[in-house]
């Protein structure tokens, strides 16, 4: 977390933005449902030059440009679909902070429900294998007691 | 002449940690007592080494000798006193010498407090820590020495970052710490159980508080980091899902996992394979979240190459440790035998499901932070992964966790009746919906969507299914009240720490849902003398004024905040510039109502006397963090379990019996 200040300060530093932070008033739509759109699209949108801030939180001048693109398109008539695609074309994926699903992302989307499988899966066989094991086997494999252990075992059971 | 003291001192402790690597181990493996008894000592030298180093750190930074090149590039003689302290570890040198500096109190508290574990196990455990000890020592040596010195020593100091004055870097860190690194001796009794071939339900009793105590440190220590960058940040975020978050976040996924895992083996002598894995997977966690904060991978994979000493030794030291754990575990997991059966619907099957969601979770964030850093690494493609795409794939994965929390209390040990549970379960049932059907109803049933009021139910059911289990132990239907309050006056203090832990979860849930459904924010350029009125409230921008700290000019902005006629708030947002980086830095005000937060941040002044004014309405948002609370102080209940303290195993198996003996003579359930 100290990290990320650090690393918040750094940017807003070599851009020498104002101190202003995220939506200013001078940015926002007329039409309340054109700007709730805006504010939704923008959360989903990374401030290129930030640490793994969206445009929505970000500071910088170039968030704020960003902001104002997203507001101009959607004045336009573009879709929130569509206002996403031009800025990917703009910008590329790197934008995005909900990735596509495409085949180069295939292992970021199917990892977690990938490990919830695997480990179903171990959980089956287990619970199956137990069923079936009797009980002696669990046995096999124990070491003998040294002369030692045996010695203290039988003082224990002595002293009872 | 303390400086050099100092730097000598933490010489002699990798000296000492080169020694406690070897001697104990080859001891406890060769049944040797003499090399065996070397441990405890060695520990504790090691622990006031390292201490002398430390203080002699901290005695340049109050003292601001500017000699030492890290003291000269992070401090400053105007801060405040508390700042020149916890400004120790407001660096990346400083930060390393306290991470080895708990790590090395872990070693010595072992030596101190584990008289009654057997020889063996306690030097091969101490021997373990000390590889991890050496590695690190050697890592503060080599490539991150804070006890450089410049010649001739500057006047004055760069001074510390102003985002870091505060009273949250003196706490932050050290707790979280606390709980990261304690994990090392959780890994260290894990890696000489294994180097030993034994492993018993003993064993989960010994570590099991250790466990709790990292995980106590760990909680609080990310809570008060979210709690940090909330009012530090000044656009009312309190989780960002940013990679060094994620970072202390797995440990604490895993380490929540060993904590239920290691009950199960400690009761019931099963799951010992997994408790042992989970037990390497946790501290390799705490160890891959030091080398994604500590080597600058994060800013870029390329910036992690320009300064390779850094970032490669912490790597090096990552692989060697994932790497040979895996190893030794591969190698000698398999002698393990598995004991205590159960069929899959007990207490034990729900804590295996339990297990498997939190691993499942954690893989998701795994991945999620991860990625994009190997995509690039691999491909060169760069790719963004946020916030949005934590929300859908962690999100869903606590859903069976929240709704088996009350099934896993009142479960039977081996083999359970879920049918019989749900019904005793009912009434908590019932009361959730109606805490749920409330809740919405005060929001406004207009403005929840389904989605939310599901949120609310999840966290309703959490805390009431997990308090259930006070009302459904004391039987108080059936006995009355009278014996019921002397039932519940004899609980063991295991039931109090689940039931706080698991209702503290649901209190997070349910702030952290009202928070995102609810919140609103509100930006308008005010003059002074004006007036608007928001969310119930009226706020007036009275005026604003300059005012001169310690170390900063700020501009004061104040505002009244009235309900009705009555004021219920004066609120002071500033702007700060600090002197010795003429760095400009946003001081919020927040005002408490009850459970709910108002939060004021300033923006750019125009040329008319307009401030832009950021208000956040943040209704139950403190919830998130007396949640963290409640399960901390659920932790604290376990550890002061006397089964944990009385450690001599001969003693606990009979206080089982006589337990079994009690459980079994009072009335059950029918099952």
């Amino acid at each position: 977390m100290k990290m990320k200040f650090i690393l918040v300060l750094i940017s807003s530093m070599l851009l020498g933005a104002p101190l202003a932070y995220a939506v200013n008033p001078d940015e926002v739509l007329q039409d309340p449902v054109l700007e709730s759109r805006a504010r939704v699209i923008s959360k989903e949108v990374r401030c290129v030059v930030c640490q793994n801030q969206s445009i929505d939180d970000s500071n910088a001048q170039l968030a704020k440009d960003l902001r104002l693109l997203v507001r101009e398109r959607l004045v336009e008539g573009d879709s929130n679909q569509e206002v996403l695609d031009y800025l990917v074309a703009r910008y590329g994926e790197f934008v995005l902070l909900k990735p596509r699903f495409a085949l180069h992302t295939l292992f970021l989307w199917g990892g977690g429900p990938l490990a919830l499988l695997i480990g179903s899966f171990f959980l089956w066989r287990a619970s199956k294998k137990k069923k079936y094991a009797p009980l002696a086997t669990s046995t096999a494999g124990v070491k003998p007691l040294t002369a030692e252990e045996q010695a203290e075992l039988d003082k224990l059971m002595s002293s009872k | 002449m303390i400086i050099e003291l100092g730097h000598y001192a933490l010489i002699l402790a990798l000296v000492v940690a080169a020694v406690q690597s070897v001697f104990p181990v080859w001891g406890a493996l060769k049944s040797d007592h003499r090399l065996m008894a070397m441990a405890p000592g060695l520990a504790i030298l090691m622990f006031l080494l390292t201490c002398v180093a430390f203080a002699a750190l901290t005695w340049a930074y109050l003292t601001s000798d500017f000699s030492l090149l890290n003291t000269y590039q992070n401090s400053h003689s105007d801060k405040p006193l508390l700042y020149k302290f916890s400004g120790v570890w407001g660096n990346h040198e400083g930060s390393i010498l306290l991470w080895v500096l708990i790590l090395v109190l872990f070693g010595a508290l072992v030596a101190v407090f584990s008289r009654n574990i057997p020889q063996q196990l306690r030097a091969a455990t101490l021997g373990a820590q000390g590889w991890v000890s050496f590695a690190f020592l050697l890592f503060v040596i080599v490539a991150s020495n804070p006890f450089e010195r410049i010649s001739p020593a500057p006047l004055q100091g760069a001074g510390l970052n102003p985002m870091l004055q505060d009273v949250g870097l003196a706490i932050h860190p050290p707790l979280l710490y606390i709980g990261y690194v304690g994990f090392s001796i959780v890994f260290a009794f894990a890696a000489a159980a294994l180097m030993l071939g034994k492993l018993d339900a003993a064993w989960a009793r010994w570590v099991r508080p250790w466990i709790l105590v990292s995980w106590i440190f760990l909680t609080l220590g990310i809570a008060i980091g979210s709690y940090w960058a909330y009012y530090e940040l000044g656009w009312g975020g309190w989780w960002f899902w940013d990679p060094v978050e994620n970072a202390s976040f797995m440990p604490w996924l895993t380490g929540t996992a060993l904590l239920h895992s290691a009950i199960v083996m400690e009761r019931r002598d099963a799951l010992k394979v997994w408790t042992v894995f989970l037990a390497l997977l946790t501290f390799s966690l705490s160890l891959l979240g030091t080398f994604l904060v500590r080597s600058g991978v994060l800013t870029s994979v390329h910036a992690f190459a320009v300064d390779p000493a850094r970032g490669l030794f912490i790597l090096a030291i990552l692989l060697i440790f994932v790497g040979g754990s895996l190893t030794l575990f591969a190698w000698r997991a398999p002698l393990l035998r598995q004991g205590g059966l159960f069929a899959p619907i007990s207490r034990e099957g729900s804590l295996v499901l339990n297990n498997l969601f939190l691993t499942t979770a954690c893989a998701a964030v795994f991945v999620g932070t991860l990625y994009p850093l190997v995509l690039e690494a691999f491909t060169g493609d760069k790719i963004s992964v946020g916030e949005p795409f934590f929300n859908l794939t962690f999100g869903p994965i606590m859903v069976p966790v929240l709704i088996l929390i009350p099934f896993g209390q009142l479960l039977a040990w081996k083999r359970g009746d879920i049918w019989g549970v749900a019904q005793r379960l009912t009434s908590a049932f019932i009361l959730a919906i109606l805490a749920t059907v409330a809740l919405v109803w005060f929001m406004g049933a207009s403005t929840t969507s389904i989605m939310t009021a599901f949120g609310f139910g999840l966290a309703f059911w959490a805390i009431f299914g997990s308090l259930w289990e006070i009302v459904d132990r004391s039987q108080v239907f059936k006995v009355g009240f009278a014996r019921a309050m002397a039932r519940v006056k004899g609980f063991p203090p295991t039931v109090w720490s689940t039931v706080l832990g698991h209702a503290g979860l649901g209190i997070t849930v349910l702030g952290i849902v009202t928070t995102l459904a609810f919140e609103s924010e509100h930006v308008e350029v005010m003059h002074p003398g004006e007036t608007l009125e928001q969310n119930g409230y009226h706020i007036t921008y009275e005026n604003s004024w300059t005012r001169n700290g310690a170390n900063y000019q700020e501009l004061v902005s104040q505002y009244t905040l009235r309900k009705g006629d009555k004021i219920v708030g004066i609120m002071e947002p500033a702007k700060r510039a600090y002197v010795s980086s003429g760095m400009p830095m946003s001081e919020t005000s927040i005002a408490t109502f009850g459970f709910s937060q108002v939060y004021f941040a300033t923006g750019d002044t125009d040329e008319n006397g307009g401030i832009v004014t950021r208000i956040y309405f943040k209704p139950l948002i403190t919830l998130i963090w007396i949640g963290t609370l409640f399960m901390s102080l659920g932790g604290v209940i376990a550890l002061l379990d006397r089964r944990l303290r009385v450690g001599a195993p001969v003693s606990a198996r009979k206080r089982k019996a006589a337990k079994n003996a009690i459980a079994s003579a009072a009335p059950t359930p029918a099952e």
